[in-house]
């Protein structure tokens, strides 16, 4: 017999003013952070990558005020299982999107690798104002022959995968990719139900 | 039965809230196959967490207590089946007893409190346990509707082992009038509303010191847990 189940806490906005706790040291807050936007510290300059990208709304303003996290696998594609402050990969970032010049989100970090059969690929968690659940999705590389099999790719209608893949910038400086996301529209980024 | 049980997650679209209206996806998601999204997160060491992050009475004192009426908020983080989870991050914040957030842009004409930042956060222990003190939130207005105030809350961060175990909520405290005024309470479904209030303790006031407040936390799915 199943065992009867708790209903779940349900979910709230993460609201205007997250920054002070959930971001302080980014805004600049007399807080400590447990997470920010360098996932993988000290790796070889050759393997870093930077992952940026906007939010924008249903009216294409782009988004300041969201809260955004990527977990992702090394470059070997195992995840880590236990995080502490001075790992040098953490496999786990956050950033708000109201401190860079352009409103974007800014994350250091390196290609995971295949995780299980799948594309290298980076999971996201999103949060803002306006949005009273958190949203998942999660984004491939530009690029990667391997992007062809993808289970989780595949099972996206043709025409919205592009919606999931970061795309190589054209920075000289720095290997860069990214990841615009979209909230409604034409293009509007594929949210998953976990 | 199982729908009233299950159905406690409010839409994404509520347009009473107006925010809503150009934040929220308008196409269906994508229903993600169990065998992909079973993905651990990690599960978060003591190195973590500094000595004061869960008092914020303490933890932005300069030269004085905090101004307003201290509380103890406490409770267990759980999966969808009762299993309390360990090391589990949980991290809140909040506005001060005059109801003034610290955060730079916000513009409510009230008093910012010199010895309270509103921020703190902890660790589960191994009974799923989580406890902070702090002072009793102010209600703030906000620009929804004409005169829209919101209800005294706690913000609340949860991260569990797993991705579904990702939660952003809000704690409520018992009894409050703007309950029937506020379209982000009321964006949940109503038989689940009771869910974000906590739970006002008796038996976990301190005497002399602070009034308490259960608050559990029921995260969705089954644990996978590395620690079986």
């Amino acid at each position: 017999m199943e065992q009867s189940k708790l209903p779940q806490t349900p979910s709230q906005t993460i609201g205007p003013y997250f920054a002070y706790g959930l971001t302080a040291v980014q805004y600049g807050y007399g807080f400590s952070s447990v997470i920010d936007n360098i996932i993988a510290n000290e790796a070889p300059e050759k393997d870093i990558i930077y992952v940026t990208g906007n939010i924008y709304d249903g009216n294409g303003k782009v988004i300041h005020d969201a809260m955004i996290e990527l977990w992702q696998a090394d470059a070997k594609g195992a995840y880590v299982k236990n995080y502490e402050q001075e790992l040098l990969f953490k496999g786990l970032g956050r950033y708000g999107t109201g401190t860079d010049g352009q409103q974007r989100f800014v994350f250091k970090t390196i290609m995971p690798g295949m995780v299980q059969g799948q594309a290298p690929h980076i999971n996201v968690t999103l949060f803002m104002r306006g949005s009273l659940h958190v949203l998942y999705t999660r984004f491939y590389f530009e690029g990667d022959p391997a992007n062809e099999n993808d289970p989780l790719l595949l099972s996206v209608e043709p025409q919205r995968r592009t919606t999931l893949v970061a795309v190589k910038t054209n920075n000289t400086e720095q290997q860069e990719y990214c990841f615009n996301i979209y909230m409604q529209g034409e293009n509007e980024t594929v949210f998953f139900d976990l | 039965m199982d729908d009233m049980i299950t159905n406690v997650q409010p839409p994404y679209l509520y347009p009473e809230y107006k925010s809503t209206v150009l934040r929220s996806p308008t196409k269906p998601l994508l229903i993600i196959k169990e065998n992909l999204k079973n993905i651990q997160l990690p599960v978060f060491g003591e190195s973590v967490i500094g000595k004061y992050d869960s008092d914020l009475t303490k933890n932005a004192r300069k030269d004085h207590d905090p101004i307003g009426e201290r509380i103890k908020v406490s409770g267990k983080v759980m999966d969808e089946y009762g299993k309390p989870l360990r090391n589990v991050l949980v991290e809140i914040w909040q506005a001060n007893a005059a109801g003034r957030y610290i955060h730079k842009e916000e513009i409510h004409d009230a008093p910012l409190d010199p010895n309270f930042l509103g921020a703190g956060r902890m660790l589960t222990d191994n009974d799923g346990r989580y406890t902070f003190y702090s002072i009793k939130p102010g209600a703030y207005p906000w620009g929804n509707h004409y005169n829209a105030w919101r209800p005294n809350h706690i913000h609340f961060s949860v991260m569990g082992h797993q991705l579904t175990h990702r939660l952003v909520t809000q704690m409520y405290f018992p009894g409050d009038p703007l309950f029937e005024f506020d379209p982000i309470y009321q964006s949940v479904p109503l038989h689940a509303r009771h869910l974000m209030v906590a739970k006002f303790r008796m038996d976990w006031t301190e005497p002399e010191f602070a009034l308490a407040y259960e608050f559990n936390i029921v995260l969705k799915g089954k644990c996978q847990s590395i620690f079986e």
